[in-house]
């Protein structure tokens, strides 16, 4: 039993004393480094400003509940004096705040690697079932593969003007900028993981499937998918990790509201506030980054039917 | 011998490999009767893989062909179901459900209870009813291959091929498994063909033996008929001459006749490092 706590208290601890090392390191370094908007942020500095960016935030929540609220006692003023009213209700245009950013941010990647999975796994599975398909394709993946998002961008830019034009848009073009640049880069990963995942598929199994004479789409239910998902589950972590380092380039260049926009403006701002705003955004990506790993790792291990494959 | 049921008539085999081709199988001709059980035997390498491949479809003759009552066989099916060596259950699939995955493509109108009552009797068949939703990796190998019998046979299959079915399991297991497999084949009297490398399993068990030469082309060495009394128990034939008659010529012909290895100075330790 006691051992059993040691074991719990060691993983509770050491994380933990890696982190405060961390911190520490950050601190020390941080004072030492002067720049032209004075010195780096080390990790309380950083701290006080996340706070700062909560109560605008809030602030920011006030104003609009405020605005809206104004906005309906006029509207209902106005109806009762005039009953054929038409009522317009216009909506809140203040500067959207950090945490709205993240929302954005997360919304554009979410959509990016949406779209990338659903092209990427039905792709892969086509790929590792047909050796020839993959040997046509093969070339062309391995070229488009390690081309870097801020390649694509002013491509998928011009694109997306000339095709996407709309008076009234259902999403602003820079967002699909982002979405699509996204989704880009992170096929890959995806694509190549579940190839290799369906080419190698146990022969026995493969036999089985023939014995039993399963017609393709029960054959790809039955036996593909599930020999497939470890790896399906490895492209698409790796895919997700992609997508989220790319979508911060692609928000700085396309000028999507979102994290990296964020990151751009207080660059371009250059106010005291500014260094530590963006520390701020810098710790702030990476702890998402890692949460969306996570719920990639947990989502995997809900998927998975090898309970005692060990998960990491 | 009664109506000959699965004929394999001057069936050839050969690969393609870097070095021209590979003659596997030369000239083999074997007939068998509805309710056969037959035992292929002969050393690593000598094709009775080929051979039972053949048979269910799994690949292709280069010459000579196989006809199963009246029709060639041209692909694999479910009626020529297979057993194999480590057993090949869809590690994803509960015990029922890969049972019931086969049963489901023999029985395609079946209704929900009709597939539900076939599959729980084949599995009883095996003894493994008590296990039905456990994964395969929950239950042991002498189980797993219990599952995967059930399986084949659930495919009500006109021959059942048997790929070194208890090759894997330890000596307690592979008796065991043997004395169910005799039980199941008297109550559903099933053509059988069965891999095996084991001298005793192909006397116990079988109707005939097919000792198979070494390759490369192979072919049909002797075939041993077992006119051992039905129902057969280990034990007793222990001490029946005539059994240990018929073992010695099956091992005659693979350690004499056909030896593979180079002679040490013990017999027991030849035969050990042939059979491995």
């Amino acid at each position: 039993m006691s051992a059993l706590l040691n074991i719990k208290w060691q993983n509770m601890a050491f994380p933990f004393v890696g982190l405060l090392a961390f911190l520490f390191f950050w601190q020390i370094a941080a004072s030492q480094v002067t720049t032209t908007l004075g010195s780096l942020p080390g990790p309380v500095a950083t701290a006080q400003q996340f706070m700062g960016l909560v109560d605008e935030h809030e602030a920011e929540q006030d104003k609009k509940t405020a605005f809206y609220q104004r906005q309906e006692q006029r509207n209902a003023d106005k109806l009762k004096a005039d009953p054929d009213f038409k009522v317009t209700v216009r909506p809140y245009t203040g500067r959207p705040t950090f945490f709205d950013q993240i929302t954005t941010s997360l919304i554009t990647v979410a959509t990016g690697f949406l779209v990338a999975s659903l092209i990427a796994i039905p792709m892969g599975i086509i790929l590792g079932l047909n050796q020839w398909m993959y040997q046509a394709l093969n070339p062309v993946i391995q070229i488009l593969k390690p081309i870097s998002p801020l390649a694509w961008l002013p491509l998928v830019t011009m694109v997306v003007s000339a095709v996407y034009s709309s008076d009234n848009p259902l999403v602003a073009k820079s967002f699909i900028n982002s979405a699509f640049t996204v989704t880009l880069c992170s096929l890959w990963p995806t694509l190549l993981n579940t190839t290799v995942g369906v080419a190698n598929i146990d022969p026995d199994l493969k036999n089985v499937s023939r014995v039993l004479k399963l017609d393709p789409l029960t054959h790809v239910r039955k036996i593909v998918l599930p020999s497939a998902i470890p790896m399906i589950f490895t492209g698409l972590r790796l895919s997700l990790g992609v997508a989220w380092m790319v979508l911060i380039a692609a928000e700085m260049l396309a000028q999507n509201p979102g994290l990296g926009k964020f990151v751009w403006d207080e660059f371009q701002n250059g106010s005291a506030q500014s260094l530590a705003r963006i520390m701020v955004a810098v710790v702030t990506i990476g702890i998402i980054g890692f949460m969306l790993d996570r719920g990639m790792l947990q989502l995997q291990k809900w998927f998975s039917w090898d309970k005692r494959s060990e998960l990491r | 011998m009664s109506k000959t049921y699965l004929d394999l008539s001057a069936v050839g085999m050969r690969f393609k490999t870097d070095k021209g081709f590979f003659e596997a199988l030369v000239d083999v001709n074997l007939k068998i009767a509805k309710g056969e059980f037959i035992s292929l035997i002969g050393h690593s390498g000598c094709g009775k893989s080929t051979v039972l491949n053949l048979v269910a479809g799994l690949t292709e003759a280069t010459s000579g062909g196989i006809i199963l009552d009246g029709r060639e066989v041209d692909g694999p099916g479910p009626e020529r179901s297979v057993v194999f060596q480590n057993h090949a259950l869809l590690p994803w699939l509960s015990v029922y459900q890969n049972v019931e995955l086969a049963v489901r493509q023999v029985m395609k109108d079946a209704s929900k209870k009709e597939i539900e009552e076939k599959v729980r009797y084949y599995l009883s068949l095996v003894q493994m009813d008590h296990a039905l939703d456990k994964k395969p990796h929950e239950i042991s190998g002498g189980m797993k291959q219990r599952v995967g019998i059930a399986r084949a046979l659930s495919m009500s299959p006109k021959v059942l091929l048997m790929d070194e079915p208890f090759g894997a399991l330890d000596a307690l297991t592979r008796a065991h498994l043997q004395d169910s497999v005799m039980e199941i084949q008297a109550e559903l009297n099933n053509t059988v063909i069965m891999i095996t490398h084991d001298v005793d399993e192909a006397v116990l068990l079988s109707d005939r033996i097919v000792m198979m030469t070494n390759g490369p082309a192979a072919t049909v060495g002797e075939i041993l008929n077992i006119d051992l009394p039905r129902p057969r128990d280990r034990v007793e034939l222990a001490d029946n001459p005539h059994y240990h008659h018929l073992r010695q010529q099956v091992l005659s012909f693979l350690y004499e006749k056909h030896s593979k290895v180079t002679r040490l100075k013990t017999t027991k330790t030849t035969k050990s490092s042939a059979v491995a």
